[in-house]
């Protein structure tokens, strides 16, 4: 099942693969041209088309591509020459770190406040954290950004940088105070779709008839809640928290530019300004990669956590 | 008074009988169960007043006796059954009473108390164990928290499982609930539910949705641990049959009130009060042939409970006075048996409560409306139905028989084309019938109706009644507007719904209502051959005798012919000429119903005769 | 005995009147109805042009500019009040066609069955590995930050969300025995999607709507952030949180304005869903679902 789920990973990185070259490459307004933009002249555009093998057909250069993506190969940035792999490697990692961080603690918070909200259903206490939650859910991350920075950077106090400054290449965890601000924007995004989820799948399930029948064996109130309640609710939450890691590799784009971080995000939106397009293959691929490899990651999670999934009737 | 039954050890030791010198409620008299005056409410929404959900609720239950406590869906069972372990449902509220258990009100104790008693002294099984049981957590796992919780002897785990009739302990142990049959699910919760040797047992609907046979095992065991163990047990259930095989004593529910009790066998042979007496009109018997009655109306729902009698709209008894008082509970035998009628003492010395149903006529010696002749069906490698034969004749009632699983729907699903992969043949009125409903002609669509189980689903919640009878019709009818009402008109009084339902929608309906529904959609196009698949299964038994009595009434004006499918063998009896009984995709046994059901043939058959309840009527 | 057979009104409208009269619902509504308001008659009403210079950059609030000036000196009001209804435009038409596009598909893929649905399917799937903004950055990059192009990008993210849980929910409707009832008869399928299937799943739709009109402001506002959207010297509110997020010290209005107004669209949006999601269960099922919303965003696979 798992290796059937790789196929079909591959197969969809492959069409990925394909619609991007296809969506760069093929479309008006070619790359050379983009390159050029004003400086050019027929010759000149003709030149940087051989150049970049631009007049070959398009399955060729399509094949050319792959092939050297699958030796390593990313090409060189159109910005400044240097292979996109040197240029971008290193920043996989921070934005990695920050993706990960913020949706490590995200997770934790959001299943926590989500079991307490569930066990608590129509206190005061539920009631401002379900309402908070339908707000904060709908607020775009620069405006979450843009609030952290004037409480905790600029305006009233001033505890952590608006702004990161430390040099990619050197690890995130060098220095955490630059982390906190974009890993708690992040963190502040997330948190409200998990706790929804994770309150509304509790909540169902202290609802169901194990859970009344549990009572009715006399299992106490928290080993209801613990052991049989959480478990169930914990399968369709795994799915949502799958969700906010894809959500949070979107996110990054908007974080790391309004923190100036070097990431993978950051390097996205030079590289569109730029017009950059080897730059951009790479940064999509390496990120629908990452899709898929944490939806295969959800579904094996998953799975895991619903016995009537994985085994059959006998 | 002794201290809480919470006391007896659960050892080993415990495996005999209770001794009499140990049971102290025997000697003295004290009911096990005493219930007192229980009235539970709605808690109140904004503007609402308190509406009560029951009232009034007061019976004892001695060690070893059974209490059945019948009603029908509204009448309060299961918050009655919940009460008595101290559970209220989400939304209700406990307005006065008491539930004594062994002289201590358990209502009266704080949650931490309460918790230690449930489980262990009083326990629970479901209607539904598959819902029941939790389903991430492994059988073996669920069983033994009763004991971790209460302090029993987790060594005790394969006895008491072999008691509840699992023989081989190990592999129900280790699976998950799913991965077990229903009977299996359902001998899962006894075990549970007997393991620490409770003083009370609350079973609600224990064997719904079970089949006949498992059902028969399941009554079996749990009237045998009742017995040795001296167990009081409260016995919920709509179905008369089976309380009449298990109960000692009978308390009927009717909208929230106890409107009769005494003992099971008097009950049932005179009842007093006439909701008992339409019940006992309305369940199908196996012994004879009867007709039918259902009882018109539908019960009132808390909050428009009227001030008198709450069954007086829809009795044939009621005189001035049951409109302007609750009647109080009469006495009407020296064994106890009471009832909550004003007329309670004339009802019960009536006798013939049942008819003989008129001899059903011979079938005609036209040529049969449908042909079934070697009928196969299978899934990739699976034999579903295997060289099936049927007939049913012009104007005649054929019904098809089988436990679920037992290919019969698919049969049906065959004969309206829904089903197109099956092998053999099937001739409707002469003519060879095309597979798959694409293949037919529209003159064969129109004359073959379909009715299916589901009420709640086989009606578009977005139309009105009207629209929903009146899509076929526009279908196949290009009719003026005046003759298209009058039509959908004439279609709902035949179900016996005034013409105004036409407007409603289907959520403002009862199950009852919305099957009627179904079938005047189904009749509007005068169909030859009505099938319908298990179209009473999901309705109360009183809802069922009507649905069965509209039916027979049509088949008699309209010349209907009727393939119906179920699984309740005693109804086969009242409403059809011939039966077919199927199991595992073959039929066992075809011919006359008298003839079948009375001297079986086959196995199978003489199996499933041997495991419906029994019931007798007086 | 001329029984007439009026229908109610049709069922979205009962829906949305008893969302409306919710508190959740009003509240949201009002919210978002305020910002529409405002953005449209903005321009209308703001006391100058949006780009002239009326003070010093990151000017503090004075009567002269009452939120003060941006980034070069402008009326950060005026601004504000200009910078809005390209942007709801925009939201507004990327979420019609995109949920008129995967309603469309969803329901075809549903109905149809087999071969299509399985490429439907994997077309949504592919889609669905970009993240939205992500999907939009690519086409601008190659086709420059058009506005029609913005929109389109955003719709065709939209559709696979849509699409899937269209499907479901069609799928769900059409393994329902009215349905059957419906094919007994012979009634082809185009009449029973359109007769049976469909209005039953105008809550379902309408849900959607709400959820996607939220979505498509984020992205759209944060293309505008990044720099991808109407190009300066217009006044769009995402790139005003951009230009003046420098002078933020000196003049917070710049950046806290424009924000707060697109927060108050998309909370108001969200809660008005929130209060439809609950409205239209009203309808034979138990009001007593802990979360609606949630149900449907994990179908869609956004948030």
């Amino acid at each position: 099942m798992l290796i059937y789920r790789s196929l079909i990973g591959i197969l969809t990185l492959l069409l990925v693969s394909i619609l991007v070259f296809a969506a760069t490459q093929t479309l008006p307004g070619n790359a050379a041209s983009a390159v050029l933009l004003n400086t050019a002249t027929p010759q000149r555009l003709h030149a940087l088309e051989v150049q970049l093998g631009l007049n070959k057909p398009a399955v060729q250069q399509y094949w050319t591509w792959l092939t050297g993506i699958l030796h390593g190969n990313f090409g060189k940035s159109l910005a400044n020459g240097t292979s996109v792999g040197t240029l971008i490697g290193g920043r996989i990692l921070n934005s990695l770190v920050l993706v990960v961080l913020a949706g490590a603690i995200g997770t934790l918070i959001g299943v926590g406040l989500g079991v307490l909200a569930a066990a608590r259903r129509d206190s005061v206490f539920d009631h401002v954290l379900s309402v908070t939650a339908l707000a904060v859910t709908a607020l775009p991350e620069f405006v979450v950004a843009v609030v952290l920075i004037i409480f905790f950077a600029a305006v009233v106090w001033h505890l952590f940088p608006a702004v990161s400054v430390f040099v990619p290449g050197t690890a995130p965890w060098s220095n955490p105070k630059e982390l906190v601000l974009p890993v708690a924007t992040l963190v502040i995004v997330v948190v409200p779709y998990v706790f929804r989820m994770m309150r509304a799948s509790m909540i169902d399930a202290l609802e169901s008839d194990y859970v009344q029948m549990a009572r009715l064996k006399g299992v106490p109130k928290w080993r209801v809640l613990l052991v049989h309640a959480l478990p169930n609710a914990i399968a369709p939450t795994i799915q949502v928290i799958g969700l906010s890691f894809l959500y949070l590799a979107g996110g990054v784009v908007v974080v790391e530019y309004m923190f100036n971080y070097p990431g993978l995000g950051q390097a996205l939106v030079s590289a569109v300004s730029d017009r950059d397009i080897p730059v951009i293959q790479f940064i999509v691929l390496v990120l629908a990669a990452f899709y898929i490899v944490v939806n295969i990651l959800t579904d094996v999670i998953s799975l895991a956590a619903s016995p009537r999934r994985r085994l059959p009737r006998s | 008074m002794t201290a809480p039954s919470g006391d007896i050890p659960v050892t080993a030791a415990q495996d005999t009988p209770v001794t009499a010198a140990e049971d102290t409620s025997r000697i003295t008299g004290t009911p096990r169960l005493a219930v007192e005056n229980l009235r539970i409410l709605m808690t109140p929404r904004r503007g609402r007043p308190d509406a009560d959900v029951i009232d009034e609720i007061s019976f004892t239950v001695q060690p070893g006796h059974v209490l059945g406590l019948v009603g029908e869906s509204g009448s309060g069972k299961t918050t009655v059954a919940l009460a008595l372990l101290g559970l209220f449902k989400r939304g209700l509220k406990l307005g006065g009473g008491k539930v004594l258990v062994d002289g201590q009100d358990i209502l009266a104790l704080p949650e931490h108390d309460l918790q230690k008693l449930r489980g262990r002294t009083i326990a629970y099984v479901p209607q539904d164990p598959g819902s029941a049981l939790n389903p991430v957590l492994k059988v073996g796992t669920q069983l033994r928290e009763v004991f971790t919780i209460h302090g029993g002897d987790p060594d005790r785990l394969t006895d008491v499982l072999a008691e509840a009739g699992l023989e081989d302990p190990a592999p129900i142990l280790a699976a998950y609930p799913h991965q077990l049959s229903g009977g299996q699910q359902q001998r899962v919760a006894l075990a549970m539910a007997f393991a620490c040797r409770p003083r009370l047992i609350v079973l609600d609907e224990p064997t719904t949705g079970l089949d006949v046979t498992t059902q028969r095992r399941v009554l079996d065991t749990v009237r045998g641990l009742c017995r040795s163990y001296q167990v009081a047990a409260v016995y919920i259930t709509h179905d008369l049959a089976v309380v009449a095989e298990i109960a000692d004593h009978v308390a009927v529910l009717y909208a929230g009130r106890l409107i009769e009790m005494g003992q099971a066998r008097e009950l049932f042979a005179t009842p007093a009060h006439p909701y008992t007496r339409g019940l006992m009109r309305a369940v199908p018997v196996l012994e004879g042939t009867y007709e039918l009655h259902g009882m018109a109306g539908s019960p009132p729902r808390p909050g428009s409970r009227p001030a008198g009698c709450f069954f007086q709209p829809r009795c044939e008894f009621a005189v001035a006075q049951c409109e302007q008082r609750q009647p109080e509970l009469i006495t009407v035998s020296e064994t106890g048996h009471v009832a909550r009628c004003v007329r309670a003492v004339e009802i019960k010395a009536l006798s013939g409560r049942v008819t003989l149903a008129s001899q059903r006529p011979a079938p005609p010696a036209e040529e049969p409306v449908l042909t079934i002749s070697g009928v196969s069906v299978s899934y990739t490698n699976k034999p579903v139905l295997h060289d099936v034969n049927l007939v049913v004749g012009a104007r005649q009632s054929v019904a098809i028989v089988g436990t679920s699983g037992s290919g019969k729907t698919t049969l049906a699903r065959c004969v309206v084309g829904l089903h197109k992969d099956w092998s053999g043949t099937i001739t409707f009125a002469g003519q060879d019938l095309p597979a798959g409903v694409r293949n037919r002609t529209q003159d064969q669509l129109r004359r073959i109706q379909f009715v299916s189980q589901n009420p709640y689903s086989s009606l578009n919640p977005r139309q009105t009644v009207g629209q929903i009878v009146g899509h076929p019709l526009a279908h196949f009818r290009k009719l003026s507007g005046a003759d298209h009402r009058q039509r959908i008109a004439d279609a709902l009084t035949s179900v016996a719904l005034r013409e105004s339902f036409a407007a409603r929608y289907p959520d403002e309906l009862s199950g009852g209502e919305r099957q009627r529904v179904a079938l005047a959609r189904a009749l509007v196009l005068d169909p030859d051959l009505l099938v319908c698949d298990e179209v009473t299964s999901a309705l109360d038994v009183s809802v069922q005798a009507a649905i069965v009595e509209l039916l027979l009434r049509l088949q008699a004006e309209r010349g209907l012919a009727l393939l119906f499918i179920t699984h309740n063998l005693p109804l086969v009896r009242s409403i059809a000429d011939d039966v077919t009984v199927i199991s595992a995709g073959e039929v066992c046994e075809r011919g006359p119903v008298t003839q079948v059901l009375s001297a079986p043939s086959h196995a199978y058959t003489r199996q499933l005769l041997a495991d419906v309840p029994a019931f007798e009527h007086g | 005995m001329a029984t007439r057979f009026l229908p109610h009104r049709p069922e979205a409208f009962a829906v949305l009147g008893r969302a409306v009269r919710t508190p959740r619902g009003a509240i949201g509504l009002v919210i978002a109805g305020c910002v529409v308001l405002a953005a449209a008659i903005g321009p209308a009403v703001a006391p100058y042009s949006s780009t002239e210079f009326v003070t010093t950059p990151f000017a503090r609030p004075s009567s002269i500019a009452w939120l003060g000036g941006d980034v070069l000196g402008r009326d950060v009001l005026s601004r504000t009040l200009d910078g809005g209804w390209e942007l709801l435009l925009m939201a507004a038409a990327a979420t019609a066609l995109g949920v008129a596009a995967g309603a469309a598909l969803g329901v075809i893929a549903a109905y149809a069955g087999g071969w299509w649905d399985s490429v439907i399917m994997r077309a949504v799937d592919v889609i669905l590995a970009f993240p939205q903004l992500v999907f939009a950055l690519l086409l601008v990059s190659i086709l420059g930050p058009k506005i029609w192009l913005i929109v389109l990008a955003v719709a065709i993210s939209h559709a696979p969300q849509v699409a899937r849980v269209t499907r479901a929910a069609a799928l769900d409707i059409s393994e329902r025995d009215f349905v059957k009832a419906m094919q007994i008869l012979g009634i082809p399928g185009r009449r029973i999607i359109r007769r049976d299937v469909l209005p039953n799943l105008s809550s379902v739709l309408m849900v959607e709507i709400g959820l996607r009109l939220t979505y498509s402001m984020l992205v759209i506002a944060g293309l505008s952030f990044l720099g991808f959207g109407l190009q300066p010297p217009a006044a769009s509110w995402g790139l005003m949180i951009n230009e003046n997020r420098v002078g933020l010290i000196a003049n917070p209005w710049g950046v806290l304005m424009p924000a707060i107004l697109i927060a108050l669209f998309t909370i108001g949006v969200n809660t008005f869903t929130d209060a439809v999601a609950r409205a239209s269960l009203g309808v034979g099922r138990r009001s007593t679902e802990p979360d609606p919303l949630v149900d449907l965003a994990v179908e869609g696979a956004t948030i």
